[in-house]
């Protein structure tokens, strides 16, 4: 406050408008010196974000060309043949998990505030987390290559060669436990992305006004709950078969590999489409600003959006075409994997449509996009090929699908993402990338892409497998593997172009315009100086409010809106409802702290620790990481304001407190147990897996009974309708039943547990002898270990109720509490009565 | 008891042709999956009885969606882009965004069932 009686004395006679800026300033002001790591605002954990997935970019790229120059000669030994695994496998881990996801994570959280016209996203010390948790998992994942310990089974770590610790070596751990991390990483952006776009928008941003970004981005955050959370389980039943030995993917003990390929491409193709619609994202926000247009066909857009997430979940197998699954399966996934084309199409044609509509400027952002679009069609029109089993049986694991994978990729993503940078850069610092440069590095790109890639079409048709560390001479793929090594040198060049644009200094260079391009969203209200997002929070009228809105930069500018200054020094953002943007509450949101970084270091010590089996350690960093998010949830969050309402300006009074289905955090729990029960409907996917592939799906192994399970299955619901009770009672004003029902439902939580561990225990289930206890072993750890999460909740609820900060207006916690254990009572329900009934049945 | 459902306002009916093909998707992949695991070739007409059942309820559904839709949309009295800052054009942009994805699934859940004019057995 001293800074702000300073500056007000500097100025003579401030006006109060003056105040109220510098005030509103002054509480958004980043952090200086070692501090500015701390900062949780979307601006910095965004530009950091991308500027990771930058680095860990550049970095696969050396990979690609160490690969590539491997391969550009026969018989070459540049590098040794376990080296080139190493390269081959990290490049492709790198490039998917730290560059392609992760970027758009980054790109929405930088955009999304200021483009909804927020100020902020609900839950930045979350966005935060997310960040450094991403970075710690990269690095550990990309630093092994240096200790000669790099995972090297491929990206999709096939078993059984990444299950076999002789062959696989601990890189296998790395790649399990770094990207097991690093989903985490995305699940809590997908979290903080679903509840933003939903819930932040501002007044007036009806669901038709939204900008295509958002819903976009909406539907990306969607697929990664129900995309990733498979893989999480696959990781699970793959560590433990590698550090445990239990059987999940080994046959002569019940096992089966084709269960990793399963799970490894129910997220593997959705994924593909995570990676492919956010970019597709900017191309909609970037074609009608330079057709100078509004966009012809807005509900069209929402289709293919909407369609694309959907039917992306039904082309997974056509990975798995030469596995030998029955054909009438294979068919299936044909069919949807034609269908797909249907909505990736319609936006094609939505943005020629717009730009024939338009008068289109050929600026750098539009060459990279329509450079991008020409070089995603002719990977899509591959795909259509290789969607066809027939024609995929001769194309399979060839350089062919190399080829194709990197059109759609590349095409599809990073063309797309350049254009992006160069559009948006104006952004983050006030000035525009050099056309010159910009054009230069297009061409060098486009034609060293194609160069590099056209040619491995032909190689694979003439045979040339994929991962093959060298071949001999002679058998007609010399020369087309040459002219693609040269190519992938005249593409890294393009690279190299914008990234000296990007980081060239540029201080020296006039301020670009406030709107450079001329657009018509929000986001160029931003002023890249000022941390605030907008000086104050509008209210929206059009799909392109720039274009629409008569003076609305100016008003804004002003403080003419809502929320124009912080008189509580609180940073707050408004709460709109889902289809309407009436505005509903006002949100105070989380400031600059520490316990974000060592909330992930201690994360990330439990998973470093857990790939060189360094248990003490483990569990330590276990216990820390508990009490970490503890203090961080006990001190920063569902905090009673000082205050029921707050003017939020232009005559608006709104509540600064909401709980259940009205607060942000209700919604987070929500969207957060969705991506759990994803994964838990994995497992229970596994255990019916096996019992298909089996005549005998217990083969005379024990099971763990009936009456334990349904014991156990009995006192969970009795926890659940316990924990119901104790909301209700609270509510009601009665705090001592609420507090006594708190400890009921604790004990029967630790009872029906111990009822859960009896049925499988006291059977001597062994889950190292087959698959059939492993599988029930593991369905059963699941349940536990949520319930020992849902018995911490009872107890910080309880906790919270005596220190009097859990009171009956203000009962956010318990109606989480409450949201978890509605998820809990169903885990355990399906687990028990899938384990204790399901042998009995059969 | 109305047999047709009345109009809700909710973001969640946009999903519904969507999460129809979902459900088909699924029924027909396991339907298959587990005969072909469990009873090899024997009687595959049950499988092709259970997919063609399965495909008309579920192209019913749509279509019952799809008139939802329709009827959110005015029936197509009034023409996008749906723009206005309005309640009503927000619900006329919802319909015509439905029944645009009624569409898309009713071709994708044939699609779906396409297959069983080509292949009549398990044969991996």
């Amino acid at each position: 406050m001293t800074t702000l009686k300073a500056r007000i004395k500097r100025n003579a006679l401030p006006s109060a408008e003056k105040i109220e800026e510098e005030q509103l300033r002054l509480v958004w002001k980043t952090p200086i010196g070692w501090r500015y790591w701390t900062s949780v605002n979307n601006t910095q954990v965004g530009l950091w974000y991308g500027g990771a997935a930058f680095a860990f970019m550049l970095f696969g790229g050396v990979l690609a060309l160490l690969v590539r120059t491997q391969l550009a000669v026969p018989r070459n030994n540049f590098l040794s043949a376990d080296f080139y695994n190493q390269a081959f496998t990290l490049h492709g881990t790198v490039m998917m998990f730290l560059f392609a996801v992760p970027i758009f994570e980054a790109v929405a959280i930088f955009l999304l505030p200021p483009m909804l016209g927020a100020r902020e996203l609900p839950f930045p010390r979350l966005g935060a987390f997310g960040f450094w948790s991403f970075l710690i998992g990269g690095v550990f994942v990309c630093g092994s290559i240096f200790f000669d310990a790099a995972p090297s089974s491929g990206w999709f770590m096939y078993p059984p060669l990444a299950t076999d610790k002789a062959y696989s070596g601990i890189g296998a751990d790395i790649w399990l436990l770094g990207l097991s991390f690093i989903e985490v990483a995305s699940i809590a952006a997908a979290v903080e992305l679903i509840v933003g776009i939903m819930k932040c928008r501002a007044p007036g941003m009806r669901i038709n006004l939204m900008p295509l970004f958002a819903w976009y981005l909406l539907i990306v955050a969607g697929m990664i709950l129900f995309a990733f959370p498979p893989l999480i389980a696959g990781d699970i039943l793959f560590e433990m078969q590698r550090m445990f030995d239990w059987p999940f993917f080994d046959p002569t003990r019940g096992g089966d590999p084709l269960l990793w390929q399963h799970l490894f491409w129910i997220f593997g193709h959705p994924e593909v489409y995570i990676i492919f619609l956010p970019a597709i994202a900017l191309m909609a926000m970037i074609v009608p600003t330079f057709s100078q247009r509004p966009i012809v066909g807005y509900s069209w857009i929402v289709l293919a959006a909407v369609g694309t997430g959907f039917l992306s979940f039904g082309l997974w197998v056509h990975h798995m075409f030469a596995t030998g699954l029955p054909q009438i399966s294979l068919a299936f996934f044909s069919a949807a994997s034609e269908a797909v084309a249907i909505p990736t199409g319609v936006q094609i044609f939505v943005f020629i449509a717009t730009m024939l509509a338009g008068r289109v400027i050929f600026s750098v952002p539009m060459l990279f996009g329509a450079g991008g679009l020409a070089i995603f069609v002719i990977g899509g029109l591959t795909g259509v090929m290789v969607a066809l089993v027939p024609f995929d049986w001769q194309a399979h694991d060839t350089y062919f699908i190399v080829a194709h994978l990197h059109y759609v990729l590349i095409g599809g993503m990073l063309f797309p993402l350049v254009a992006g940078v160069y559009y948006y850069y104006p952004l983050i610092n006030a000035r525009i990338l050099s056309p010159r440069l910009g054009r230069t590095a297009f061409w060098l790109m486009f034609a060293g892409f194609n160069v590099a890639f056209f040619p491995m079409h032909l190689s694979g048709l003439r045979g040339m497998p994929r991962r093959v560390f060298t071949y001999p001479e002679g058998i007609g793929w010399d020369w087309l593997n040459l002219i693609s090594t040269i190519g992938a040198y005249v593409f890294a060049a393009g690279v190299l172009v914008v990234v000296f644009d990007v980081v060239r200094p540029k201080h020296r260079e006039p301020r670009s315009e406030q709107n450079p391009w001329k657009a018509g969203t929000l986001e160029w209200l931003n002023e890249p100086e000022e941390n605030w997002g907008v000086r104050s929070i509008p209210i929206i009228e059009s799909r392109y409010p720039l274009w629409d809105q008569a003076d609305l930069m100016q008003k804004v500018n002003e403080g003419a809106y809502y929320l124009r200054s912080a008189k509580e020094n609180r940073r707050e953002t408004l709460i709109t409802s889902v289809l309407d943007a009436h505005p509903l509450q006002c949100q105070r949101v989380a400031t600059s702290t520490t316990i974000t970084i060592i909330s992930a270091a201690l994360l990330g010590g439990v998973f470093v620790a857990l790939t060189f089996e360094l248990w003490i350690l483990a569990l330590l960093s276990g216990i820390g990481t508990l009490s970490a998010i503890l203090w961080w949830l006990w001190t920063g969050t569902g905090e009673t304001p000082e205050k029921k309402t707050k003017d939020v300006g232009l005559g608006l009074r709104l509540p600064l407190y909401a709980s259940g289905p009205d607060s942000v955090g209700w919604w987070a729990m929500f969207i957060t147990m969705v991506g759990d029960g994803t994964a838990f409907a994995s497992l229970i996917f596994g255990h019916f897996f096996y019992w298909t592939i089996h005549p005998d799906f217990t083969l005379g192994q024990p099971g763990p009974g009936m009456r334990w399970p349904m014991i156990a299955l009995s006192l969970f619901v009795a926890a659940w309708v316990a924990m119901l009770g104790a909301r209700r009672l609270n509510a009601s004003g009665w705090i001592d039943g609420a507090r006594v029902a708190l400890v009921a439902a604790f004990l029967l939580t630790l009872a029906a547990s111990a009822a859960g561990f009896a049925g499988p225990w006291q059977h001597d289930m062994q889950p190292t002898a087959h698959v059939y206890p492993a599988i029930v072993w593991i369905l059963v750890i699941w349940a536990l270990a949520h319930a020992a999460v849902g018995s911490v909740m009872q107890l910080y609820c309880l906790a919270r109720s005596l220190a009097g900060r859990l009171t009956r207006e203000h009962d956010m916690e318990l109606h989480n509490v409450a949201l978890y254990w509605h998820f809990m009572a169903i885990t355990a329900v399906i687990t028990f009565a899938v384990i204790g009934l399901f042998p009995e049945a059969m | 008891m109305r047999i047709i459902p009345k109009e809700v306002e909710t973001l969640w009916t946009l999903f519904t042709a969507p999460v129809i093909w979902a459900g088909h998707f699924l029924a027909c992949y396991a339907l298959a999956a587990i005969w072909c695991a469990k009873r090899g070739d024997l009687g595959f007409a049950v499988v092709q009885a259970g997919i063609v059942a399965m495909t008309l309820a579920a192209l019913a559904m749509i279509v019952l969606s799809g008139w939802l839709a329709w009827r959110q949309w005015g029936f197509g009295t009034n023409d996008p882009p749906h723009d206005d800052p309005s309640a009503t054009d927000r619900n006329l942009f919802q319909g015509f965004a439905t029944l645009l994805l009624c569409g898309l699934s009713f071709v994708a859940v044939l699609y779906v069932a396409l297959p069983l004019l080509f292949i009549d057995g398990c044969s991996s």
